[in-house]
């Protein structure tokens, strides 16, 4: 089965339609083995609201080959900088004219408020294709002298050919984005496999991939369960890399199937437990301001979540007063409500995590301070929940909990700070809050984390790097950085005038 | 008011009308040269007037530089991220694709190259030069540097403020885009003087530049008096100019260094001549030599500043290459015309005043005793200025019409013996534009390409230009370099930055 469904959105009065097969050549094909689908939820209704069809290890293989193909007849090194550069423009603009559409779709598969689907996600989005298309005709390697005599030698960065990314369900359309953008602007060939969570704004995207005029087989998109298409991927003899986006266990999973097939390049962003310091000398409005984006954002569904902050002794009973006022003003509620700032989490599942939590969280001594209360409603719904009196050995504090749950503690020195912010195995992100330019300085090169935020957090650019350290991945998305993970590079030694001997004489 | 220059056309090249705006642009609007002066603008297909346009003086370079540097501190530079510096620049380049033919047109009328050049090569060119300057905005990066502990250092690439632009007229839109697509991707602003023969082009892109939504002064262009002199003399004087590019004449070229020497010290990058030489060794392919000797002599007229005119053929091909080099020639010569007459790949030269220092470099061969193999005078057409495609044999090395630069349908060929004789023939000059080597051996591809002192070198091609790929010269052909990344450090300056992280004396 593979077709269209017509998903209606009732508070707007319409219907979107989506292609639900496999996305692959080009055209919406069924399984070439199996029956089964994927439903898909709207988590403020609990609703299904589609179903779309699970792609199994077959399809996987039919979709690697056509992006194979792809790579060796109208893609890679067939197609020139200028020519990738003006259909990935070209894919930017198709989604700008359809951005209110394909927010409202992300919004009822994924819950985030529309506006920020579409201002937020899908904005970044189009800035993204729109920064990797300016790459497209940019990718140089070094001419290298050795002897001017008897060689040349040259790198040139080439696109390393079939590119398997598995992306997460908490910024569907964004993640793509990401994904897709560097990839292609360096000629690689795709084969995503979009969350089985929240298939549909891949597919939907599928369709004006097909409109941009991208040749078949450069992108195929395969929605599939993480154990079936995502472990088929990740195994498979025929992909050059594999980039995931998801948590550290499964990201453990894909490094060692990478390894234990090919050896395929691997780039991992996984999760993270990202703390911010709060110095005395912080602006505390904005640093309380600054805090709740961190945590409140996405209703907490996001990697860089600033799920642990340490406030100095001196400033901590002010700045908790500000942070919970701060804090409490958030709206959570349905995407389709103009009010509200964010949406449910994103699945039953993680309703039941994120509440296993926040009971440990009581049941271990911490104190709430805010929510901590579940709603009776429908809808996975969690309201922003703060516990104070927290110490390292918590659970809470420990684990990424991905939900709008933050744990407070408390230091005396600068150095107690760095210590607490660096315990932990992750190093995705970090933050800190301070008027004092050298210890601004002194931390941000102290914190054990891909990104530092100064005085800010969670603010992110096309053209900066963005990743993990320590156990919160490999690799670096973003930026011109992004390129080095879809490019491979070969070095040439052209010989222009050495004659050997054989044996060599000593 | 500026009056607007319009024209209907009915040809087999193109049928529409051909407009653009006689002004000066400054801050944004079309306005009249302060002191009233005006340009005539002829078509050298026809020799006849085509329009006036407004003349610039330094009255009128005061006030753009003033509004140009008013909007460096308020509504360009680095106040407006790159992202959006690059999306306005890609605007720009979607409203001139959206124009192209007209603009094709547009410049035919001016400098007489045939529709297949003007079309299918320049406004190419041109187009994608914009978009990809329009990618480099947000991707200006310096770099961090690693000292010790206690210092953060770091670079940063700043562009410099008001920059002056002053370009040629054999390809009028295209080194527009050269020009401003790097300076404004990095956050200058522009004072550009388009040359006085060929303004038209650049005239009817200053309003896509209004339409696109560029801060008034950002991109600004003024037009020149009949001499060059004023408007020129003034950007490279001007005290609040801190960068100028020209390309142009090497003669120019010693005047606006001197001009910065005296004035500011404004940097300064220079495009020049070329006397680019052509080796065709004997186991080249010679059918492709032949094709790629004509394309690199005749394009344009042979008005294109790396034209590869000197020739050097080594003996053992010499007499086969001769024979089918003139039999291209003469080919060229029936093909000659109209710029929009179905089937026309030659065109005039672009003034009277090119057209007789062409035919006194002609003259001048001749009477040093190079003999005109084919071609060496005017072409039958009587109206516009059109000369023969023009080949030279039995040249020596000293003679005026292999040292100096014509800048016309005329070649110099030389014959030679060995491949050192060949580099050291070729080396022989002040200039150092560019080079081609046609040999089907690699290895020598490589040894001679490396020997030559050349900004850019051509393997068995010759004259291809890629916008990313960097363009510029040695010697007194120039310095600095034009396209690809390079460009980009040709408009900004670096300040490094010493952050003292807790080091208490």
């Amino acid at each position: 089965m593979s077709s269209t469904v017509k998903i209606p959105v009732p508070t707007l009065n319409k219907e979107i339609s989506v292609s639900t097969g496999l996305f692959i050549n080009n055209e919406f094909v069924p399984s070439v083995d199996s029956a089964e689908v994927i439903q898909c939820f709207n988590p403020a209704t609990e609703q299904v609201i589609a179903s779309v069809v699970a792609g199994s290890s077959k399809d996987i293989d039919v979709a690697v080959a056509a992006a194979r193909l792809a790579f060796k007849t109208t893609w890679g090194k067939n197609v020139t900088g200028w020519e990738r550069s003006r259909l990935m423009n070209k894919l930017a603009d198709l989604i700008e004219r359809d951005k209110q559409e394909l927010a409202e779709l992300e919004t009822l598969n994924n819950g985030k408020p529309v506006a920020v689907a579409r201002d937020f996600d899908i904005g970044d989005s189009i800035q993204c294709l729109r920064y990797y298309a300016g790459w497209a005709d940019k990718i140089t390697g070094q001419t290298i002298e050795v002897d001017n005599k008897s060689k040349m030698a040259f790198t040139r960065h080439e696109p390393i050919g079939v590119c398997g990314q598995i992306i997460p369900w908490n910024y569907p359309i964004n993640m793509w984005a990401w994904k897709v953008a560097p990839a292609l602007a360096v000629g690689c060939t795709i084969v995503m496999k979009p969350s089985e969570i929240t298939p549909l704004t891949a597919l939907k995207l599928s369709e004006l991939v097909v409109e941009a005029g991208f040749p078949p087989g450069v992108i195929n998109t395969v929605p599939s369960l993480g154990s079936v298409g995502g472990a088929a991927l990740a195994a498979h003899n025929d992909v050059d890399k594999i980039a995931f986006t998801g948590s550290t266990i499964t990201g453990r999973k894909i490094m060692e199937a990478a390894a234990k097939s090919n050896l395929k390049k691997v780039s991992l962003e996984l999760g993270g437990k990202s703390p911010q310091l709060i110095f005395e000398s912080a602006d505390l409005q904005q640093a309380a301001a600054w805090a709740a984006l961190g945590i409140c954002y996405n209703t907490g569904q996001d990697c860089t979540a600033g799920s642990r902050i340490y406030v100095q002794d001196s400033v901590y009973d002010k700045f908790i007063d500000v942070l919970v006022s701060t804090v409490k003003e958030t709206v959570i509620g349905d995407g389709f409500d103009n009010n509200t700032g964010g949406g449910p989490l994103i699945s039953k599942a993680q309703f039941d995590r994120v509440w296993g939590y926040i009971d440990a969280g009581k049941a271990e001594g911490a104190k709430v301070v805010l929510g901590g209360e579940r709603r009776n409603t429908k809808g996975y719904f969690v309201d922003p929940t703060i516990f104070t009196d927290v110490d390292s050995s918590m659970k809470i504090v420990k684990e990424e909990i991905f939900g709008p749950v933050l744990s407070i503690g408390r230091f005396k020195t600068e150095e107690e700070a760095v210590a607490l912010a660096n315990n932990t195995t992750y190093g995705l992100g970090a933050g800190l809050h301070s008027t004092d330019a050298s210890q601004c300085m002194r931390v941000s090169g102290l914190l054990e984390a891909g990104t530092v935020w100064v005085n800010q957090y969670n603010i992110l650019s096309n053209n900066v790097p963005f990743g993990g350290k320590k156990q919160s991945g490999i690799g670096r998305e973003l930026g011109s950085y992004a390129l080095e993970e879809y490019t491979s590079v070969k070095a040439v030694h052209w010989n222009i005038g050495e004659k050997l001997q054989w044996p060599l004489s000593f | 008011m500026p009056e607007t220059f319009k024209v209907e056309l009915d040809t087999p090249a193109y049928k529409g009308s051909v407009s653009c705006n006689t002004g000066l642009f400054i801050n944004g609007k079309f306005v009249d040269a302060v002191e009233g002066g005006t340009i005539d603008v002829i078509n050298p297909s026809t020799g006849k007037l085509l329009t006036k346009v407004a003349a610039a003086t330094s009255k009128d370079v005061d006030i753009a530089v003033a509004a140009a540097k008013k909007a460096y501190k308020t509504s360009w530079g680095l106040k407006v991220p790159g992202a959006q510096r690059g999306e306005l620049l890609m605007k720009l380049a979607t409203l001139l694709e959206a124009n192209i033919d007209e603009f094709a047109a547009l410049e035919c009328l001016n400098v007489g190259k045939p529709w297949s050049e003007s079309r299918g090569f320049d406004m190419k060119l041109t187009l994608q030069t914009l978009k990809y300057y329009a990618g480099w905005a947000d991707k200006v990066h310096g770099h961090t540097i690693e000292t010790n502990e206690q210092k953060l250092a770091y670079t940063r690439h700043e562009p410099y403020g008001v920059v002056g632009q002053i370009i040629p007229w054999n390809y009028p839109l295209t080194m527009v885009s050269w020009k401003i697509g790097p300076a404004l991707a990095t956050g200058n602003v522009v004072v550009l003087k388009p040359s006085e023969i060929t303004p038209l082009t650049a005239l009817k892109f200053a309003s896509l530049v209004q339409e696109a939504g560029f801060p008034p002064g950002a991109s600004l262009e003024s037009n020149v008096s009949p001499s060059g002199a004023t408007a020129g003399t003034a950007i490279s004087m001007h005290p609040d100019i801190r960068k100028i590019a020209f390309t142009g004449s090497t003669l120019t070229g010693r005047k606006i260094q001197e001009a910065s020497a005296k004035s500011n010290l404004k940097v300064v990058t220079l495009e020049l001549g070329g006397k680019s030489p052509n080796i065709i060794f004997d186991d080249a392919d010679l059918d492709q030599a032949v094709k790629w000797a004509a394309i690199g002599i005749f394009s344009n007229s042979g008005q294109v500043c790396t034209a590869g005119s000197r020739i050097y053929v080594q003996e053992g091909i010499y007499d086969a290459f001769i024979k089918a080099f003139s039999e291209a020639a003469a080919g060229l010569n029936t093909k000659t015309g109209d710029p929009f007459s179905e089937g026309t790949i030659h065109g005039p030269v672009v003034s009277q005043t090119q057209f007789d220092r062409v035919m006194s470099h002609i003259d001048a061969a001749k009477a040093e005793g190079a003999i005109p193999f084919i071609g060496g005078e005017r072409h039958s057409l009587t109206e516009g200025f059109f000369v023969k495609p023009t080949i030279f044999t039995n040249c020596t090395p000293d003679m005026k019409i292999v040292q100096e630069e014509v800048f016309g349908p005329v070649a110099a060929v030389v014959k030679f013996k060995t491949e050192d004789e060949a580099i050291e023939m070729a080396n022989d000059t002040n200039y150092g534009l560019a080079c081609a080597v046609f040999t089907e051996n690699v290895s020598r591809a490589v040894r001679v390409s490396n020997a030559l002192e050349a900004g850019m070198a051509w393997v068995n091609c010759n004259i291809t230009t890629e916008y990313n790929v960097p363009f510029g010269g040695y010697k007194q052909s120039g310095y600095g370099r034009e396209l690809g990344a390079y460009a980009i450090d040709t408009y900004t300056q670096v300040k490094a930055v010493h952050i003292n992280v807790g080091l208490k004396i």
